[in-house]
């Protein structure tokens, strides 16, 4: 840009600096530096000094105390004699569970909603209508607390509840149901399992391979399909079912065994998955719009059934469009289920950077922790948008 | 030029910034004392219908405001979830934290803070509908338990039901109004908390006899009022506060009879406190002559203030129990005020 | 008379379509019942309205109780065995809901805060009134003007304290100077992110990044516990404060993101252009840049604002009593506990009424500005 600057021979002063555009950036961007340095100085001065008048250690030495506190609902082993490390892994892993769990949801109902709301059925685009801004302008907050409120008041308690179908209680403490528990042998299901994974997958390839050199069409999808279900069946069945299901059973104040669905975790999987399924039916509705009217037509005129086009010509076009404001969404939700704290589910906030932190005052760590874990989460997941851009866009033009 | 921070600069001309070091001189600056409470806890802190707040935690801050400020009803009360309290504590946005809080070794030693004694000995128990038919917590193995997060209360009862072998679900909550709901709702079976909590629970219910509080007292739960490190000065304030409330109630000083104590002058120790003779126990702590007079005039003593907000003729109906003076049986004891 | 007229070719006057091709029968065999699966979606779409919509209908209104009930005791005798929602304590602390705890005598100032924004809305929708440049200035100082009205200690206003301010006025506090204030910084955000200074565009971006990679209750939670740790010893200031200043950074960086995409979508040559004009970087922006960008960004940022509005709900996760939280205190009291459903909906169906109204205003800005290229 700065090709046609003309060397100037005059004495150099302090206004002609300045009046260069050049040297003016760099000296703009040093007072720049030496500004935000001065504030981070100050800030850490500030801190080091209030934690010396408070007396207060910093250090991460905490994290492999005993915890000393129990978590409700825990997908690995813990209890209150474990570290509050592992508390904080606890609590991780279930904001991984429901931001996972929320995510496939709202995904399948925003593409639903979105996909119907272009529907040619009145009823259906205007109830989908309905379901979006409703749902959009309603504060996520409320939408935890009451489904939270429906579920606690709503269902009975263990006592009175009954079940539904064999194995299936619906309580206000959550929902049971029969768990499989896999006995010895059951490994081989799962490298079965994995061995038709691979197979669909390298079978596809090679249909594709097919395709391309002759214009042949094997059914790819179905072999794969029956391959991925079919053989861990098959080595099941021969294993001889080295299954055993786990009932849940009235026993005290709860139901014992099985496997229990909380409310805590149910509300807020409902919740964000409802909320963020709006969204996606809007970025969804205007994916579809976004593909310009002219590439169906086109289809149609090169003899493209209506089934294919949608999925070779304008779903394959939509994707460009949706997806960087999809992952933007899945990231909010995930970031939204912070506000599990309202309802006491136990995630990462309210784990490490709740109960830990007050039972060890360790505020600054604790929260350094937090923070770091959520954008850890979505710097990686902004690499990986970033990585997929650059390859739509190399594609496209 | 370490103390450059344009940022706060700016903001100190919108806001008023308080540098001082002495908590004391802030407060009379200020006028007005800023005391951490509970958000909602009957017969320790909570507002009434005319919006003033009342109750045990809520008459130390009123004593203390008293002593400082010559008046009881300069206190801005500043309601505090259990999990943020000491933080803001620590954030200098309040004088002194009065709020059921349990005085523990971790809590003085690692957190930057000083008790400054005990205005109330509790410990941790159980309740549940009797509709249940539990008699002793014992029989409380695989229940679904409200508990509050970020208090002892949560670590007593892990330990307490890993000590028995009983396993439980812990169902946390933020407030005591959420606990409540939850309770009401079925979400669990027992409640646990301090004691006096649970009274204090138990008499907003519709039908308070639909529930029992077990036997069992499973923790000890020594509550008083907390200060922050580095003031010395504040610390004896809050705490010779609360003890001048205990001394007078062993005086048998209270607020009906303390004009007519002061006035005797073969009353030493009551003149003393009351500052109608020569000592000048008020200027020790940087204080008014008047200071505990001034508590005693307004607060009342702490049988006074005990009966008034957790006592048998209130919703509560708490006994003294531990809370009895020493000479009643309790352990309540003040050191002399010599 | 049977002769036919005959017409040139293609001059023939149209013919009405067939019977059965038009009409509500022809629409509905159309839209509703064009095919078997069609037929079953629009079948069972009705039966979820009419299981949804009755029942809440009459829940919420019909069998409702709104006045004459001071418990919910009294509400469910009012009520006998229609079990409708209980509305009475939204009634009956409906001063707190609007105005926290706000002095009673002092309200009309806050009446009149409520009034000027409106009017300053008013202002800035109406082309014909956004023309008069008095008016707009007034706009302008609007701002400073509810800050004094608001707070006090000016004029002989008496001061308030900003921990009476409560329910909507926090939520309205708290969402407009969020937008107000964070429009400058956001601004400046931007033109540094896509700055070709590599700092400045350093800087910006790892603010952006950090402030949109973390909840904003975290943010929150640090305004309020954390901030003082990081201050001069001894300093301290107002809650409210902490947190407008937050959720300003909050906002910020999200309508920098909006705006960056509308710098991104001028075309190459208006920047060219202004070069060639001999303008200085900061005439080019003022002048030419900023004015297109901000213009079609208008939707994104209305956007933006809906969210932030959204989101001053959490405020009450750190004690702050904005609607949600004042009527958490009523539902804790003995009087109207169990009440968690009427709340919930009460407060969705306030800020319903606020978005909902927001985001059809910026559809129809996002088709004027459509038309308009």
């Amino acid at each position: 840009m700065s090709g046609t600057q003309v060397k100037e021979k005059k004495s150099v002063t302090l206004g002609s600096i300045w009046r260069d555009k050049h040297s003016r950036g760099v000296i703009l961007q040093i007072i720049a530096v030496i500004g935000i340095l001065l504030f981070l100085g100050n800030i850490v001065s500030n801190t080091v000094e209030n934690l010396d008048r408070l007396g207060v250690k910093v250090g991460f030495d905490f994290l492999s105390e005993p915890s000393n506190y129990d978590i409700n609902q825990t997908l690995i082993e813990y209890s209150s004699s474990d570290s509050h490390f592992r508390a904080g892994l606890v609590g991780l892993l279930n904001t991984l569970l429901v931001a996972v769990c929320g995510i496939v949801v709202a995904t399948i109902l925003g593409f639903t909603a979105g996909v119907l709301r272009l529907s040619n059925n009145f009823v259906l685009s205007r109830l989908m209508q309905v379901y979006v801004e409703i749902t959009r302008n309603v504060p996520v907050l409320l939408q935890i607390l009451l489904w939270h409120g429906i579920l606690i008041h709503s269902m009975p308690v263990p006592k009175k509840a009954e079940a539904l179908i064999e194995g299936v209680i619906l309580t206000n403490r959550g929902i049971y149901l029969p768990q499989p528990i896999p006995q010895e042998g059951f490994g081989w299901v799962w490298i079965a399992l994995l061995v038709g994974i691979v197979f669909a997958v390298f079978f596809k390839r090679y249909a594709n391979r097919i395709q391309t050199e002759t214009g042949k069409l094997i059914p790819a999808i179905w072999i794969g399909f029956v391959a991925v279900i079919g053989l861990p069946l098959v080595t099941y069945l021969l294993m001889g079912s080295p299954i055993e299901v786990s009932y849940p059973e009235l026993k005290g104040f709860n139901y014992k065994g099985g496997f229990v669905i909380k409310p805590e975790f149910m509300a807020l999987w409902f919740a964000l998955s409802i909320y963020t399924g709006a969204f996606i039916a809007e970025i969804v509705r205007a994916g579809i719009q976004s593909v310009s009217h002219g590439q169906t037509e086109a289809a149609h005129a090169l003899g493209i059934k209506p089934n294919f086009t949608m999925r070779l010509v304008v779903i394959p076009q939509a994707l460009r469009v949706i997806i960087p404001p999809l992952i933007s969404q899945y990231l909010n939700l995930t970031k939204n289920s912070s506000l599990a704290i309202a309802i006491g589910y136990m995630d990462l906030v309210a784990t490490i950077g709740g109960i830990s932190l007050n039972q060890t005052g360790r505020a600054l760590e604790s929260m350094g922790i937090v923070l770091g874990v959520y954008l850890f989460i979505s710097i990686a997941i902004s690499a990986a948008m970033n990585v997929y851009n650059k390859r739509v866009s190399l594609v496209s033009r | 030029m370490k103390k450059l921070l344009p940022i706060a600069v700016s903001l100190a001309a919108l806001t008023a910034m308080n540098v001082s070091a002495s908590t004391l001189e802030d407060v009379q600056a200020r006028g007005v004392l800023k005391c951490g409470v509970s958000t909602g806890l009957a017969g320790f802190a909570t507002p009434n219908d005319a919006g003033q707040w009342e109750g045990l935690d809520v008459d130390l801050c009123r004593a203390v405001a008293a002593a400082v400020l010559g008046d009881s009803e300069k206190v801005e009360y500043v309601p505090l979830t259990s999990k943020v309290r000491f933080e803001v504590l620590k954030s200098g946005e309040i004088d002194v934290l009065s709020r059921v809080t349990t005085w523990t070794f971790t809590r003085d030693a690692s957190l930057g803070l000083n008790f400054a004694g005990v205005n109330y000995y509790d410990g941790q128990g159980f309740m549940v509908p009797a509709a249940l038919g539990v008699s002793s917590a014992k029989d409380l193995d695989g229940a679904s338990i409200c508990i509050q997060t970020g208090t002892t209360t949560e670590l007593n009862l892990a330990e307490y039901f890993k000590l028995n072998g009983m396993s439980y679900e812990p169902v946390p909550v933020e407030t005591s109004a959420e606990g409540r709901q939850n309770y009401i709702a079925g979400r669990c079976d027992v409640y646990t908390t301090d004691a006096s909590a649970l009274a204090a629970q138990r008499s907003v219910f519709e039908d308070p006899t639909a529930h029992v509080v077990l036997p069992e007292i499973i923790s000890k739960e020594p509550l008083g009022p907390v200060v922050r490190h580095g003031d010395d000065q504040w610390l004896d304030i809050v705490k010779w506060s609360h003890n001048a409330m205990l001394n007078a109630e062993e005086l048998n000083i209270t607020s009906k009879n303390l004009d007519e104590r002061g006035a005797n002058a073969n009353d030493p120790s009551a003149q003393g406190l009351l500052g109608t003779n020569e000592a000048k126990l008020g200027a020790m702590l940087g204080l008014d002559k008047k200071w505990a007079y001034n508590i005693i005039k307004q607060v009342g003593n702490y049988s006074e203030s005990f009966e008034r907000n957790v006592g048998k003729e209130t919703a509560l109906k708490l006994e003294r129990g531990l809370n009895a003076l020493w000479t009643n049986g309790g352990i309540q004891y003040a050191p002399p005020l010599k | 008379m049977s002769t036919t007229k005959k017409y040139p070719i293609g001059m023939h006057p149209a013919l009405p379509p067939p019977s059965g091709s038009v009409g509500p029968v022809r629409w509905m065999r159309d839209n509703l019942f064009s095919s078997v699966s069609n037929t079953v979606l629009t079948v069972m779409g009705l039966y979820l309205i009419y299981i949804i919509v009755p029942p809440f209908v009459e829940w919420a209104f019909i069998d409702s109780v709104v006045l004459g009930a001071d418990s919910r005791k009294e509400c469910l005798k009012i009520m006998g065995d229609d079990r409708g929602a209980c509305w009475s304590f939204v009634y009956k602390r409906w001063g707190q809901f609007v105005y926290g705890f706000y002095p009673v005598e002092e309200r009309w100032r806050v009446n009149l805060a409520f009034l000027l924004v409106a009017a300053t809305v008013a202002v800035v929708l109406v082309e014909r009134l956004r023309a008069n440049k008095a008016l707009m200035i007034g706009a302008l100082l609007l701002p400073v003007i509810c800050f004094f009205l608001i707070t006090g200690g000016l004029f002989g206003l008496v001061d308030i304290p900003t921990n009476k301010m409560g329910g909507i006025l926090l939520t309205m506090i708290v969402g407009l100077t969020g937008i107000f204030v964070s429009l400058p910084i956001s601004i400046m955000l931007a033109l540094s992110r896509i700055s070709k200074l590599p700092i400045f565009s350093i800087l910006a971006t790892i603010f952006i990044e950090f402030i949109r990679g973390v909840p904003l209750i975290t943010l929150l939670f640090i305004a309020s516990t954390l901030l003082s740790y990081f201050l001069p010893p001894g300093s301290n200031f107002d809650l409210l404060l902490r947190v407008l200043i937050m959720v300003t950074l909050f906002s910020a960086a999200y309508i920098a993101e909006v705006i960056r995409g509308g710098l991104a979508a001028i075309p190459v040559g208006q920047y060219e252009a202004a070069d060639a004009l001999g303008l200085s970087y900061w005439q080019s922006m003022r002048l030419i840049i900023l004015p297109q960008a901000l213009k079609i960004s208008i939707p994104g940022i209305v956007g933006s604002f809906i969210g932030l509005f959204k989101d001053t709900t959490l405020v009450v996760i750190i004690g702050l009593l904005d609607p949600l939280g004042i009527g958490m205190a009523a539902i804790s009291t003995t009087e109207w506990s169990g009440l968690g459903t009427e709340l919930y909906v009460f407060i969705g169906m306030f800020f319903f009424i606020f978005c909902f109204s927001m985001s059809r205003y910026s559809l129809h800005l996002e088709k004027k500005l459509h038309t308009g290229h």
